[in-house]
């Protein structure tokens, strides 16, 4: 029988997941895409949560509205990334780390 | 729930995630993060949140992924082709990885709540359609049906009104942004 510890563990090993990739790849796309993953993760505990909290016989509404603010930003971080990495493919005809320099001391 | 699906779909979640990981060719990366996202989805149904899970497929694995294809496909970005991996980076990325890993599940295996089962924990409807004051959502949970995206939208109007007008305000600025940073500035000539 599943038990609200099953998702927490799922939900800890893709955002571990998530982790490994953005510290291990160059790639910028590649790292935003473990971003999201680390965010689907969170979204994940809390949606496990909200049904294991069960208020007046109905699952706790709140978390999911969180997931829902999560999932908005989420999406609005995603154009505005895109849009810096576009900008960035168009200065340096490149969209690994090594190559974004600028700010280093 | 049956446990074969739970688990069909945390593998389905997990390989996926590692396929994101571990692929040298962006386009593969992206289908497995839509794959990854559509597991996560299932997930949520097996949770009873259906308005989350539709969100999931529809935001994520459509609207987001499509985002990221277009933009692999608009910079003509190559696989990574004979260049060595980053030894360093690799290998601590593992080892963070692996330490959290452990950190969470020692932290679940001593955490007593969370051994509460799916059984456990009964959505009473009956009862919550009684207390339930919007009358299609009383009839819906009188039935015996879980009316997810009404309770959604009640609460999101209800109690957190103000925050879904900050996100749209939220939106707003994320468009202004992007119409400024793709804005080519003038007299620099573009390749």
């Amino acid at each position: 029988m599943i038990t609200l510890n099953h998702y927490l563990i799922i939900s800890g090993m893709l955002f571990a997941l998530g982790l490994a990739g953005v510290i291990a790849r160059r790639n910028i796309i590649i790292i935003y895409m473990c971003l999201e993953m680390m965010l689907s993760a969170a979204n994940l505990t809390l949606v496990a949560f909200s049904r294991f909290r069960v208020t007046e016989g109905l699952p706790d509404y709140a978390a999911q509205s969180l997931v829902f603010f999560t999932i908005t930003v989420a999406a609005a971080e995603v154009a505005v990334g895109l849009a810096i990495i576009v900008a960035l493919y168009r200065s340096k005809q490149s969209v690994e780390t090594e190559s974004v320099t600028k700010l280093q001391g | 729930m049956p446990s074969i699906l739970f688990y069909l779909f945390s593998a389905m979640t997990l390989g996926f995630g590692l396929l994101v990981v571990t692929a040298r060719n962006p386009v593969t990366s992206a289908l497995s993060l839509a794959g990854s996202f559509v597991g996560l989805a299932a997930l949520f149904l097996s949770l009873d949140a259906y308005f989350i899970g539709t969100i999931q497929i529809l935001v994520y694995a459509g609207a987001v992924m499509v985002l990221f294809l277009f933009i692999i496909m608009l910079l003509d970005i190559k696989a990574e082709e004979g260049k060595k991996p980053n030894l360093p980076a690799v290998i601590g990325g593992i080892v963070l990885a692996v330490i959290l890993a452990l950190q969470i599940a020692t932290v679940c295996s001593s955490f007593s709540n969370g051994a509460v089962k799916i059984k456990d924990a009964p959505l009473v409807l009956q009862k919550a359609g009684e207390l339930a004051k919007i009358p299609t959502i009383a009839n819906d949970l009188k039935a015996g049906v879980l009316p997810d995206a009404k309770l959604m939208g009640l609460t999101l109007f209800q109690k957190y009104g103000f925050h879904l007008q900050v996100v749209g305000l939220l939106l707003l600025v994320g468009t202004i942004g992007v119409v400024v940073l793709s804005k080519r500035e003038k007299g620099v000539k573009d390749a």
